[in-house]
């Protein structure tokens, strides 16, 4: 997907604007939030679970080159194919050439943010293989103009039920609908001459276990079965090289903690764990299975500060808490990821240059990594990004000066008593007998939308010192 | 005992009151009170806008100013949690001075959680303070260092009744440079902070950091509220406010 992060001001301003989007959003702490916050009490023991999970995740990432090899060694024992993609092009470009080999004309997909980084829909298209999204989220963002999705579980969690009503009589060119049961019945009428027709199936895949070689798919609308398993002879999943884990008892682990951090379910409606294509005496199943490993960056991270980040299980926790996410919704961070993980991620997958704002972007408030399930350090890799961008001189001159001036100051205390007595005193003037402070010319960020109450004019430290001399 | 009080350079420069009522709280409770005056700030802001040199040599003035304290108490979450927890990455790469963190920074707490914690104030000096009132939880203090229960416990203990708000948990979207960087998004969040005070009907809302209360209190003025009470615990607890 192409990045769009470096207008992310822009665009995050249009957002706070979007006074629908603002009311949409509010689906996030009533539902998500609450959510979550109530089925983790159904585990006994959340913490020693999350710990589990930290170990067993850690313990694929430190070894990935071992499991992988093991997972490729078991999944090709089973009849599948493995194959590793360098960058998101590259898979994308294995994903057309096993369309063309098998004559593909039409694929269908699960959601797959993998194949966001991939533009993989685009890739297809252009090598005249119409992709087909039938995750219901999904499904509205294609027929609305390839819209892109705006968090990693929840893609349409910006849109309400009028919107995708408008959307439906439009595209279906049926009577509007608002009931949502008659609305997913006329999406399901849509989709199901295309599951019946389509070639290929496309899924991501929620983790792939070395030991068995097998995919895990983690879904609640179970259309992750008629893409892999109903009518299409060729399954392809694209998914990242880091999402492996070594056993079943890991898979069981993280199961625990992924639907009940991301969607506040005990259990999603379908977990599957798919190990090769269909075999002889089997009653369905593709007649080829590929399992295309994605990298893109991913090996960057590895070794690196920012290895924790690997381990994410992507379940969407870190943005639906996020008091910046909350407010301006996932297309302002302007790639595939949003979100406190995004703004990790982003940077890190494109370029720290083309992604100035994300790690700027947040309050540094810690709730992403109170609950994050697998305990990433979040507000500690985005203050490593902004250090990044220090090192690399890319914050802005003013910001630059301004900062190296405070620091030279609060470094000498007697310069820096007599500069914030002026300090005070000029405001105090500058306040003009009022109580606060209107215009702030050198922090319009912050007068332009809140006062600065005014300082009383003295600082503790001449109060003080003058107290003691008494 | 004797205590180092760091009294911050935001309550240093904006609201010097709170400093004055921190430090008559520690007397009240009994301790030995000093105020190093070569102190300034503990480098949070250099920390968090990704400036590590800078932050790197405030904090090595901050322990050189305050490691012969029996206890250094902050009347501030953010600026205790910098030294407290953040201070050890800043020093990682150091064995000498990890060692002379190491030996600070379980002697470093944050005001509430010292006078309920540490020295277990029996009583809270007398004075004026408001009777019902809202209480926001700040993110370093709740997160970092575990602040909650304590400024509940002495709000009760000095009778302050507290009309709990909707999401006290939630940021307020200070963050620092962040509310100048990103004013726009840092309004929408403390909108919604303001909301959730008013709607407690308490009139104050009493809290533990600067940077949340002069957000918050910006907002409030801007939109028209002159009469929400924005307070820090420290003043309420010493009373006379």
């Amino acid at each position: 997907m192409q990045v769009q992060s470096m207008h992310f001001k822009a665009r995050a301003g249009r957002k706070l604007a979007d006074q629908r989007l603002q009311q949409n959003l509010k689906k996030l702490s009533t539902k998500f939030v609450s959510g979550r916050a109530s089925a983790i009490l159904e585990l006994d023991d959340f913490e020693g679970t999350r710990d589990a999970a930290i170990e067993r995740r850690m313990r694929a990432i430190e070894n990935l080159d071992v499991w992988l090899d093991i997972f490729e060694r078991e999944a090709t024992r089973r009849g599948a194919t493995v194959l590793y993609a360098e960058s998101a092009e590259d898979a994308s470009r294995l994903v057309v050439e096993i369309a063309q080999r098998h004559e593909v004309k039409k694929a269908i997909k699960t959601k797959s943010m993998v194949s966001e980084e991939m533009a993989l829909n685009r890739a297809l298209e252009a090598a005249g293989v119409q992709a087909i999204e039938t995750d219901l989220g999904e499904y509205i963002l294609q027929i609305n103009d390839n819209e892109a999705p705006s968090h990693i579980i929840a893609p349409v969690v910006h849109k309400d039920k009028e919107e995708i009503s408008d959307l439906f009589a439009r595209v279906h060119r049926r009577p509007r609908l608002t009931d949502i049961p008659q609305m997913t019945r006329e999406a399901r009428e849509m989709l199901r001459p295309q599951f019946l027709s389509a070639d290929m199936g496309i899924t991501g895949g929620n983790f792939i276990i070395a030991e068995t070689g097998s995919v895990a798919l983690v879904t609640n609308e179970g259309n992750e079965g008629m893409c892999t398993i109903l009518p299409p002879k060729v399954h392809v999943v694209v998914t990242g090289i880091e999402k492996v884990l070594p056993t079943l008892e890991d898979f069981a682990t993280v199961m625990r903690l992924l639907p009940r951090s991301a969607t506040g379910q005990s259990i999603s409606n379908y977990v599957s764990l798919l190990s090769g294509p269909k075999r002889e005496g089997d009653v369905d199943g593709p007649e080829h299975m590929y399992v295309v490993l994605v990298d893109a960056g991913r090996t960057g991270l590895l070794g690196s500060e920012f290895q924790d980040m690997l381990r994410c299980i992507r379940c969407g926790a870190c943005m639906n808490h996020c008091p910046v996410y909350q407010k301006i919704g996932g297309h302002s961070y302007g790639w595939v990821y949003p979100g406190p993980m995004g703004s990790v991620l982003t940077p890190s997958y494109v370029g720290v240059e083309n992604a100035l704002d994300l790690p700027q972007a947040s309050t540094l408030c810690g709730e992403c990594h109170v609950v994050c399930p697998v305990k990433i350090p979040l507000p500690d890799l985005l203050r490593k990004l902004r250090e990044k961008q220090v090192e690399r001189r890319l914050r802005p001159v003013p910001e630059r000066l301004g900062l190296a001036a405070w620091a030279f100051l609060a470094r000498r205390p007697a310069l820096y008593r007599l500069a914030t007595q002026i300090a005070v005193r000029g405001l105090r003037l500058w306040a003009g007998g009022r109580t606060t402070i209107a215009r702030l010319p050198l922090a319009r960020g912050w007068s332009d939308y809140r006062d600065m109450p005014a300082p009383s004019g003295r600082t503790f430290h001449e109060m003080y010192r003058q107290r003691q001399r008494k | 005992m004797r205590v180092g009080l760091f009294v911050t350079c935001l309550v240093d420069a904006m609201r010097p009151e709170i400093g004055f009522a921190a430090l008559r709280l520690l007397e009240e409770a009994g301790c030995e009170v000093d105020v190093p005056l070569r102190q300034t700030c503990c480098g949070q802001p250099a920390y968090s806008s990704g400036d590590r040199k800078a932050a790197r040599a405030l904090a090595e003035k901050f322990v050189e100013e305050f490691e012969h304290f029996d206890y250094v108490v902050i009347p501030s979450g953010s600026c205790g949690g910098n030294v407290k927890v953040h201070y050890a990455d800043l020093f990682s790469d150091d064995p000498e001075w990890s060692a002379r963190m190491e030996r600070l920074a379980p002697r470093v707490f944050e005001l509430t959680d010292f006078l309920q914690n540490v020295v277990r104030i029996a009583h809270l000096p007398d004075g004026s303070r408001p009777q019902r009132v809202t209480y926001h939880d700040s993110c370093c203090g709740l997160r970092e260092l575990g602040v909650q229960a304590q400024p509940r416990a002495l709000l009760d203990k000095a009778g302050v009744e507290i009309a709990e708000m909707t999401d006290s948990r939630q940021c307020c979207g200070f963050g620092g440079t962040f509310s100048i960087k990103y004013g726009d998004i840092s309004a929408a969040i403390v909108d919604e902070k303001c909301t959730n005070i008013q709607a407690t009907g308490a009139g104050t809302v009493v809290l533990g950091d600067l940077g949340c209360m002069l957000n918050i209190e910006g907002r409030l003025r801007r939109s028209g509220d002159d009469k929400t009470r924005v307070l820090h615990i420290a003043q309420v607890l010493a009373g006379g406010c």
